[in-house]
């Protein structure tokens, strides 16, 4: 586990970025934490820095979006998926699981929604 | 509709495709490239590209997976002329691609010197370009640019980096005064000379001097800049000659409505080639942003498909970006002739820092932000509720 600071660090709206095997950036959605990949799958732009909607996250350089629950980009123009990692609050201390797998989960997803955006369902 | 030509193969053309097939477009679609390369980002090229941090594959558009997208590529085909009446696009070879509607994705050229004819004398707009240029930057060169807007900026930036000899030429007083103003063009052209390039302001190029290669520019005041290799970086000009007696209003570019419609049905322009009314300043302009090249075809696509969409309010206020000496420098919104500055966060003269640009009564319509990427967002979006 990866220790990332104290919960009262990481106010409602705001993020952090920790270092794992790649940076991991932690997120507060209304007081439920998200960890994602920080690292955009665009291009080198760090997702700690851009902006919470919602459950998303908007690319501060090139707008694209991803889903913090899932990792899966919601917005062009990034395509491939970051990886999502648990969060844990113990004492009100925070820290995150980096996830071991790559980004093969999210390739599967991907290629379902390029199905759907040509007019294919499953 | 059954089938849909788009004129352009770079990120607007490749944009109103993955549009028109989100919004359920199920037609053939032909797509012309002049150039012979698949679409590929063209940001790079001044930066990570030319710098070799970022090969030609990383800066490709298109995955293995866009074969759904279901496109049959003209690449390496010209348009020559269109015929507003059929529909059809006419290609350097005769081709006449008859079809039901027609995207004109023709983007921009790089604006050139007379004398570029010698060697060692470059433009960046293109990959062609960038490997042509990437092979003259060499440690311990010379390299002038010629031009300190952006694309100057960036490739006197990497060159530095690379550990070429950089001197930038620029004709204003200030770079960027158009774009940004004095005051913050004074504050990128400091970038420069912090990291040891030269910049020479208020002067311009008389000539270059070298044959058959460039071997240094002399300047309006008789300076002679000693070079190895020459980069002209002085704007960009649209695409749109081959529209001539086409029977579309054209003025600096194709002129459309904020949707990219012409004035022909089912003809719409995207990207750096179409002047298009903009709701954030009430005006047309025609924007060379790469952002508007990602974002505007969907709102064309919808326009001739009939189909509803909705893009983020802060989509329509204009964005761009600039990665020069490490530094990232984000603009959005516009800067008032007649306005005035306020800096907002940081200082500029730590290259940190957020500033407002104010229209004559005080408004914020602009920002530029360097290195401070959330409240940067944060404005962009304050600036978009002017429009509400």
């Amino acid at each position: 586990m990866i220790f990332v600071g104290e919960l009262s660090d990481i106010p409602v709206g705001e993020s952090v970025r920790v270092q794992g095997t790649v940076a991991i950036a932690v997120f507060n959605v209304d007081g439920e934490l998200f960890a994602i990949d920080d690292t955009c799958t665009h291009q080198d732009a760090s997702l700690s820095d851009g902006w919470l909607e919602g459950c998303a996250v908007e690319c501060p350089l090139h707008a694209a979006c991803f889903d913090l629950r899932t990792g899966h980009p919601t917005g062009p123009p990034a395509k491939k998926a970051v990886r999502t990692h648990g969060v844990v609050v113990e004492d009100g201390l925070v820290y995150v699981g980096e996830s071991e797998s790559a980004n093969a989960a999210g390739s599967a997803e991907l290629s379902d929604s390029v199905l759907a955006r040509i007019g294919v369902t499953a | 509709m059954r089938d849909i030509t788009v004129v352009g193969a770079s990120l607007a053309g490749l944009s109103t495709v993955r549009a028109l097939r989100e919004q359920a477009f199920e037609g053939r679609i032909v797509v012309v490239g002049e150039e012979k390369h698949a679409p590929y980002d063209r940001p790079p090229l001044s930066k990570e590209f030319l710098a070799g941090t970022a090969s030609e594959s990383d800066i490709s558009l298109v995955e293995p997976d866009d074969t759904d997208l279901d496109v049959e590529w003209r690449l390496g085909r010209t348009a020559t002329a269109l015929d507003t009446a059929g529909r059809a696009v006419v290609l350097d070879d005769g081709e006449h691609l008859a079809s039901d509607a027609v995207v004109l994705a023709t983007g921009a050229r790089a604006r050139k010197l007379s004398s570029e004819a010698l060697k060692g004398v470059h433009t960046l707009r293109t990959l062609d370009d960038a490997r042509a240029l990437k092979t003259d930057l060499v440690a311990g060169s010379r390299l002038v640019v010629i031009g300190a807007g952006f694309i100057g900026a960036e490739v006197a930036s990497t060159a530095a980096g690379l550990g070429v000899e950089v001197d930038v030429v620029e004709a204003a007083a200030v770079p960027l005064q158009r774009a940004l103003g004095t005051e913050m063009g004074q504050t990128c052209a400091r970038l420069h000379a912090a990291n040891g390039v030269r910049l020479h302001c208020g002067v311009g190029v008389s000539r270059l001097i070298g044959s058959p290669r460039v071997t240094g520019v002399l300047l309006d005041d008789g300076r002679e800049l000693p070079a190895d290799a020459v980069v002209v970086g002085v704007g960009a000009a649209p695409n749109v000659e081959w529209l001539e007696g086409s029977g579309l209003s054209l003025d600096n570019g194709v002129v459309t409505d904020a949707r990219g419609m012409t004035g022909v049905s089912s003809v719409v322009a995207v990207g750096d080639c179409a002047n298009s009314h903009r709701y954030y300043t009430g005006g047309r302009l025609r924007l060379e942003h790469w952002t508007n090249a990602l974002q505007q075809p969907v709102a064309a696509a919808s326009a001739l498909l009939g189909t509803a969409h909705s893009l983020p309010a802060h989509h329509a206020v204009p964005y761009f970006w600039s990665d020069q000496y490490g530094y990232k420098i984000q603009f959005a919104g516009h800067r008032a002739a007649d306005g005035s500055l306020r800096i907002e966060e940081g200082d500029p003269e730590s290259g940190d820092f957020l500033a407002l640009f104010l229209d004559a009564s005080e408004a914020p319509v602009g920002v530029l932000g360097i290195g401070r990427p959330r409240p940067f967002a944060r404005w962009r979006r304050e600036l978009a509720k002017r429009l509400s």
